[in-house]
């Protein structure tokens, strides 16, 4: 791989020598470092090993993709050349790593880098490099910030616009609701408070007990008990897989029986419905925005077959029901479409105008309704999802796809 | 005594030897120089940028070397150190407007008096039981460092984000080899420091300790001072290194200083030679370097190539760097007598 991109830069510096020495009517063709005649090139850094490398299934899935649209002639013509780094999860590797591909392999933009802390390290690095930050893949809310930060951007729901929703959603359906919180003391969770308190506005006062936890502590039983204590009868739970399934399992031993609520982050059915016992998990409320590979709902869904044809060609061992391959595969589709606006216009000032234009743009594994809009003031490509409640043995959707944004 | 402590003090022996074998010569020295202060002006800013961050990571196994090559001790917990003198320099710069070389000084202090400190307990332990006693301070680190009652200085889990310094009296220089060359200036100052210190009675007391506890303190050597001692410089100088590392990265958070940096910076030390100074440097540079290398190799195994790498090289030369540079020594001797 090393050995071979020297060679491809030499042969597209020559290509591009030959094409400016023709003088024919390639006036309109404008490039940055990284993109050419003949090639586009895309960096991204990624936890291949460290506490978070299952992630790294993200970096695989978009290089599986590029390699797809390269078989198929690339963007006009141009082969996308993807190079993608370990950082192992830790902000100063990110950095290096980000380093080099800026300034050693010439990228043009970087694409879907992972992580909250890792892409904070390199914010500052990117805006003033002026390259693009593009799809982070991270649900902060801080990379929707254009006026400071004008060349990075998010691309799934930040956590806070999902906390909107389920905050309109009470507010709606069970106005005298009494709310009590169980979040992770992390980034992750302080974020998402935030956004639930923000979605209440002048009804936070619904909110009646908060409780914290680490991820240090084995068991969050006591914290669960004092929520039930508080007489709530509305349970929002804040909390990573493990700690959701024993939420509700304790909830159930205790005889408690309020609404819940989950995060996006653990609906997974295998690794939290199952071990906390379906019959402890009926009616539960939560909100998603792609498909879930494992919905039968899906099998005739054109765009879901789309991509289950691409995982069966170009990425045979990617799993249909690892949430990270279907984010990839909607973040790479994003890129794509965001190269293929630039037209002849591959300057990174252009790409970010580009990426702040989308309109009504909608990936193959986002649900029905839910779009992709940016514009030069809104740096969040997608801020819609929909509600969801378990029964059985599988989530069903329901109600309309609901906007996070406070303003709608 | 244990066997695991009777393997080290045995490995230490082998160590034990003169002086003048711990530095290199004054002709490889000066050659050393001159590539680390000509080459920044050949290369591209990202080169430099990693140059920096190999001399900043050398200070740091420079550091645990002496604890563990020069005093006998071990330590897995340098993280914990290298993250206070990020942190306080990150946060003197921040939040207090300090000017950046003013905080380093105050980086090695705060953690001289902290690893200190932390040697007292440390007394009472040795071999493993030290280990992982230090192993503990650099697990609790990250986590202290997210607690909500620093979080108005620490940023919390989002770290802190630092300006990087620009080069001063208007030298027609980038910001990238202003950092490079301060750094520089800054390791060679310590590193003749800490040769000196190895030569001094200090250092003396240090090895016999290192050689043989019972017999230095026959010799009125005052053990628990002089470990403690070793623990405190260790932690200072680490700690300048941690506040070198915040300018260089701009940035600093709990995840930047997990038990996986404590671990590098073992490695680094084991790898360049225990107790050999200038191997420092090769240390870091495998540690710097050699996951890139793996990775290149393959991305799905990195760390699998990382690990036969590094079988590789303590299966070679247990030694580390020193053995390499002995054994090159030996080669031009005789090449020079033919």
């Amino acid at each position: 791989m090393t050995a071979v991109r020297p060679t491809l830069i030499a042969l597209s510096v020559a290509l591009a020598l030959i094409a400016t020495s023709c003088g024919t009517a390639e006036a309109q063709k404008k490039y940055d470092s990284g993109a050419s005649d003949t090639q586009i090139k895309i960096g991204n850094i990624m936890p291949y090993s460290g506490p978070a490398s299952a992630y790294g299934a993200i970096g695989k899935t978009l290089a599986a993709y590029f390699k797809m649209i390269n078989a198929q002639g690339g963007i006009r013509g141009r082969k996308i050349t993807f190079i993608s780094y370990d950082d192992a999860y830790s902000p100063p590797k990110t950095v290096e790593q980000a380093r080099r591909l800026v300034e050693g392999d010439e990228v043009l933009l970087l694409f879907n880098t992972l992580g909250t802390a890792t892409n904070s390290a390199i914010q500052k690095y990117m805006n003033t490099e002026k390259v693009p930050q593009l799809f982070v893949a991270s649900g902060a809310s801080k990379w929707n910030d254009p006026e400071n930060f004008p060349w990075t951007m998010g691309w799934q729901p930040s956590y806070q616009d999902e906390a909107h929703i389920y905050a309109k959603y009470l507010i709606r359906e069970k106005p005298g609701a009494k709310v009590a919180v169980l979040y992770q003391n992390d980034d992750f969770g302080k974020d998402y408070l935030k956004g639930l308190k923000d979605g209440f506005g002048d009804k936070a006062s619904m909110i009646v007990a908060e409780e914290s936890y680490e991820t240090s502590e084995p068991s969050i039983d006591n914290h669960v008990v004092a929520l039930k204590a508080a007489g709530a009868d509305t349970f929002v739970s804040i909390t990573t897989p493990k700690f959701a399934a024993q939420a509700i399992k304790k909830i159930a031993e205790i005889g408690w029986t309020p609404l819940q609520i989950i995060s996006n982050v653990s609906t997974s059915v295998g690794g939290v419905m199952q071990p906390a016992g379906f019959e402890n998990s009926q009616g539960i409320l939560s909100a998603a925005y792609a498909k879930d590979g494992a919905d039968p709902q899906w099998e005739k869904d054109p765009g879901m077959q789309r991509f289950l044809t691409f995982l069966q060609n170009y990425y045979p061992e990617g799993n249909r029901l690892d949430s990270s391959v279907i984010f990839g595969y909607g973040a790479a589709q994003t890129m794509m479409k965001v190269l293929e606006m630039c037209g002849d216009d591959l300057t990174r000032a252009n790409v970010m105008r580009q990426a702040a234009s989308l309109k009504d743009f909608v990936p193959d594994t986002l649900l029905p309704g839910i779009t992709i809009n940016t514009s030069p003031t809104d740096f969040a490509p997608i801020e819609q999802l929909q509600l969801m409640r378990f029964k059985g043995e599988k989530w069903e959707l329901f109600g309309d796809v609901m906007s996070g944004g406070l303003g709608h | 005594m244990s066997a695991a402590e009777e393997v080290v003090t045995e490995a230490a022996a082998v160590e034990a030897v003169p002086k003048r074998a711990m530095t290199l010569g004054y002709g490889t020295s000066l050659v050393v120089l001159a590539a680390l202060i000509l080459t920044p002006l050949f290369v591209k800013n990202f080169i430099i940028f990693q140059m920096t961050m190999l001399l900043i990571y050398g200070l740091a196994v420079l550091a645990l070397n002496i604890l563990t090559g020069g005093s006998g001790q071990f330590s897995l917990g340098q993280s914990a150190f290298y993250a206070v003198g990020a942190y306080t320099s990150a946060i003197l710069m921040e939040h207090a407007g300090m000017n950046y070389a003013l905080t380093l000084p105050v980086a090695g202090l705060i953690c001289f008096g902290f690893g200190f400190l932390f040697g007292q307990p440390a007394l009472r332990l040795s071999g493993v039981y030290l280990a992982l006693a230090t192993f503990a301070l650099a697990t609790a680190m990250p986590q202290l460092l997210k607690l909500g009652y620093f979080e108005h200085w620490t940023g919390g889990v989002q770290g802190l984000v630092v300006t990087k310094p620009d080069a001063p009296f208007g030298l027609p220089m980038s910001q990238d080899m202003w950092l490079y060359y301060f750094t520089l200036a800054i390791t060679i100052a310590i590193y003749i420091a800490s040769v000196n210190l190895l030569r001094s009675r200090s250092g003396r007391a240090f090895m016999a300790i290192r050689d043989n506890e019972i017999a230095a303190s026959a010799m009125g050597v005052d053990v628990a001072l002089y470990k403690t001692l070793a623990f405190g410089v260790s932690a200072g100088i680490t700690g300048v290194a941690g506040g070198l590392g915040a300018i260089a990265v701009q940035f600093v958070a709990p995840d930047g200083y997990t038990i996986t940096l404590a671990i590098s910076l073992f490695l680094g030390m084991v790898v360049g030679g225990v107790g050999w100074l200038p191997g420092s440097i090769v240390g870091s540079a495998f540690i710097i370097f050699v996951p890139n290398i793996a990775e290149g190799i393959s991305k799905g195994l990195s760390g699998a190539v990382f690990g036969v790498l590094l079988f590789l090289v303590i299966f070679l030369v247990p030694h580390g760097a020193r053995q390499v540079a002995i054994i090159a020594q030996q080669l031009i001797g005789k090449l020079k007598k033919n």
